[in-house]
């Protein structure tokens, strides 16, 4: 299978032989990895044979040529500008990824939360680490999570003890600075233990624009009664390309929240698996993604109502613009033990040209018969009528398209539950909107004007 | 103040207005009737701007200039205002919101300081009393579940937030329950002032003894066809349109 990439098996060979004769990963991730290389040597890269990934054209990032970043040892002198990059611009206890390694010695923050790297996981706390990492994404559903599980550099670990509600919303920021185009194996594992809760912010950021492909997988596990909230922000360069694959296990009585917005990017592609293993649990999954230029972002979600009385209601909206191109793909999973369950998704689109292109696919797989389900997956243009309206009343074109679609928009980031996060993303949205944020602009090491005041031409903050 | 001549429009082939001359000055109400589907909306539209007709010919002028060359939110900002027939809903927009953004537009445009946030809210709750609109609906996005009246009120707060130098009303009474007609009547006439001039259009004789119309236009076959004091509504309202057709010349 992966004899079309030559480079990258020799990059993979390479830093998979440094595991082998590092010490420092304890037997049962040896083992993993050494069965998860050889699951991906199997299965190669996701092609466009594979129904899921029909349109998501991997080859063409694949083709280029990339390095792997073997060392947790690399800083660069400007990391201080990390933190004072837009988006990451919140009242939150900050972690950072760079190139893949954990920027930060463990911290164990009150409460006996837990935040470190994974390897150090590894060391501190084996009982947690081996009865969760890789149950998941053992699943090996295709070769970039089998990948991830043979070569990760490093990742975050967040633990929440048992009737703790953590109080301080955690960010981490996963974060590209390079000097080439790199690949990146991050892998994240989060617990939420009993009564327990968490709010979780993570960003994919990137500062350097030589290009990077980061495969990252997460697992998160919610314990009975425990509550998640996890808020991810996508603002990369346009020769970015993130694989994301998210795998939530809930147990009885538990309510999580995900919330994607991708700002911008190259070649997004978010996969999230929420399986409801536990009566009386709900999952949101939800997700916002404004795509213009070249960009394209790819949703997938699968929910899987392995028992009775649960709810999951997915929402996902999306504007594309340009050449933008984006996927939606909702499975829902109802399997026959999963009576009185309640399922809901929602896909809702705006294609702004004839060249933008949106794809929308919502699958119900039903084997329980008490069910209320729904799906709805719409493609529109802005409302000419409402455009007449609002100019009729002295609100110029590109304004008039602004508030409907930074309306459209607030119909995701209303379900935000954190004020903090719900005004920062909001902001964010609309300056996007207004084609004032990107990539290269977000941050003060790419920008040659930092800190520019910004000037709204509609106030719209609440009045 | 307007000034329309010979004016023709058609949409999808069909001509709608066939020649339509009107001439509207400061201070002066001007009510326009007809039978459904004859055009009145189509003026309207064509007034405001909206860009939906194929073929438009004959000469607009407002306050002197070329309304034809000027963009729909221009028209607005020198002081033109609709009150749909059919107000649209934009859902997620808060009349707030809305209302804020097109005002600090127009004043940007006339050279003002756009309002600061308290000065704003003092207005805007000073006009809600105007046509004593909820708080509730105020809060609410634009028209968004409104029922037929309120949709109604809701054009006629924006009409007193934005006190436009021409009103056109179309059917604003349409809907409206006789309490809330009497509000909505009294309003548009406390913003009456000897510089400023409305067009209502409507079916029912009864908002005109709220609103005293100077002239009652028929516009039938795409022309006014006959022009009156307002005893005309009331003769229209006793004889139907088939006298009109009976005692004008008109050619269909
Ligand atoms: N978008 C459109 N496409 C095709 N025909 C249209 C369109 N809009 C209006 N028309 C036609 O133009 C004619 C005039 O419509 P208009 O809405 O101006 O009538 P009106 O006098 O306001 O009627 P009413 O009293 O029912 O409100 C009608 O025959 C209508 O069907
Ligand atoms: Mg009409």
């Amino acid at each position: 299978m992966m004899e079309n990439y030559q480079n990258l098996k020799q990059l993979f060979d390479g830093f998979f032989d440094q595991y082998i004769n590092n010490e420092t990963d304890s037997p049962l991730s040896l083992s993993i990895r050494k069965g998860a290389f050889e699951d991906f040597y199997r299965m190669g890269f996701p092609t466009n044979k594979i129904e899921k990934w029909r349109k998501t054209k991997l080859k063409d990032v694949l083709d280029l040529p990339y390095t792997i970043n073997t060392s947790d040892r690399l800083r660069t002198q400007q990391q201080k500008s990390i933190f004072e990059c837009e988006i990451n611009n919140l009242d939150t206890d900050l972690f950072s990824l760079l190139n893949g390694w954990y920027e930060k010695s463990s911290e164990n923050l009150l409460q006996g939360v837990i935040v470190c790297s994974i390897r150090e996981a590894e060391q501190k706390y084996p009982e947690l680490f081996s009865k969760y990492f890789d149950r998941m994404a053992s699943d090996r559903s295709n070769g970039l999570i089998a990948l991830n599980s043979a070569i990760y550099s490093d990742g975050y670990f967040v633990y929440v003890p048992d009737n703790v509600a953590c109080n301080r919303t955690i960010q981490i920021v996963n974060v590209i600075n390079a000097t080439s185009r790199i690949f990146v194996n991050t892998r994240n594992l989060v617990i939420v233990g009993k009564n327990a809760s968490l709010s979780l912010v993570h960003c994919d950021d990137s500062l350097s624009s030589f290009g990077s492909f980061v495969n990252n997988v997460s697992e998160f596990f919610v314990d009975e009664g425990g509550q998640l909230d996890f808020y991810k922000m996508q603002n990369k360069d346009e020769k970015a390309t993130v694989i994301t694959h998210n795998f939530v296990e809930q147990q009885r009585d538990t309510n999580t929240h995900a919330n994607t917005i991708t700002f911008n990017g190259g070649l997004i592609r978010n996969d999230t698996r929420v399986k409801l293993a536990g009566k009386g649990s709900h999952a949101d999954v939800m997700g916002l993604y404004l795509v213009d230029r070249e960009q394209f972002v790819d949703n997938q979600v699968k929910i899987d109502h392995a028992v009775s009385d649960c709810t999951s209601n997915q929402l996902f909206k999306g504007i594309v613009d340009e050449n933008g191109r984006a996927i939606f793909n909702g499975h829902i999973l109802v399997q026959q033990d999963a009576q009185r369950t309640a399922a809901y998704q929602s896909n809702n689109n705006i294609q702004l040209t004839d060249t933008a292109s949106i794809d929308t696919h919502p699958f119900l797989e039903i084997y329980a018969d008490d069910v209320k389900c729904s799906h709805g997956a719409t493609v529109g243009q802005l409302d000419e009528d409402a455009l007449f309206y609002m100019m009729q009343r002295g609100i110029c074109e590109r304004n008039a398209r602004m508030l409907l679609m930074f309306s459209f928009a607030g119909q995701v980031i209303d379900h935000i539950k954190i004020p903090a996060i719900k005004n920062r993303i909001s902001e964010l949205v609309s300056r996007r909107l207004k084609g004032e944020l990107s990539a290269c602009e977000s941050c003060e090491l790419n920008c040659e004007n930092p800190d520019s005041v910004m000037t709204f031409e509609i106030d719209m903050s609440k009045i | 103040m307007l000034e329309i001549k010979d004016l023709h429009v058609s949409i999808q082939g069909k001509e709608i207005l066939k020649g339509l001359n009107l001439s509207v000055k400061p201070g002066e109400v001007h009510a326009i009737m007809g039978p459904n589907g004859t055009g009145k909306s189509t003026l309207a539209n064509v007034i405001t701007g909206r860009d939906i007709y194929d073929n438009i010919s004959g000469e607009i002028i407002y306050k002197g200039k070329n309304l034809m060359e000027m963009a729909i939110e221009d028209r607005a900002r020198e002081g033109i205002f609709l009150s749909f027939q059919y107000p649209v809903e934009i859902p997620g927009v808060s009349i707030t919101n809305f209302m804020r953004a097109a005002m600090d537009e127009i004043y940007l445009y006339r050279g003002k300081k756009p309002m600061s946030g308290g000065e704003f809210l003092k207005y805007f709750n000073e006009k809600k009393q105007f046509v004593e609109m909820t708080a509730n609906l105020a809060n609410r996005s634009v028209n968004e579940g409104f029922s037929g009246g309120e949709k109604k009120k809701n054009e006629i707060f924006q009409m007193a937030m934005l006190n436009p130098d021409l009103a056109i009303l179309d059917e604003t009474d349409s809907g409206l329950d006789i309490d809330a007609l009497r509000i909505v009547a009294n309003g548009v006439n406390k913003l009456r002032t000897p510089e400023n001039a409305t067009i209502v259009i409507t079916h029912y004789q009864r908002l005109l003894d709220y609103i005293v119309p100077d002239f009652v236009h028929v516009l039938y076959g795409g022309k006014i066809v006959k022009t009156g004091g307002k005893e005309l509504a009331l003769e229209l309202e006793d004889k139907g349109y088939e006298w009109i057709k009976d005692h004008a010349d008109i050619q269909l």
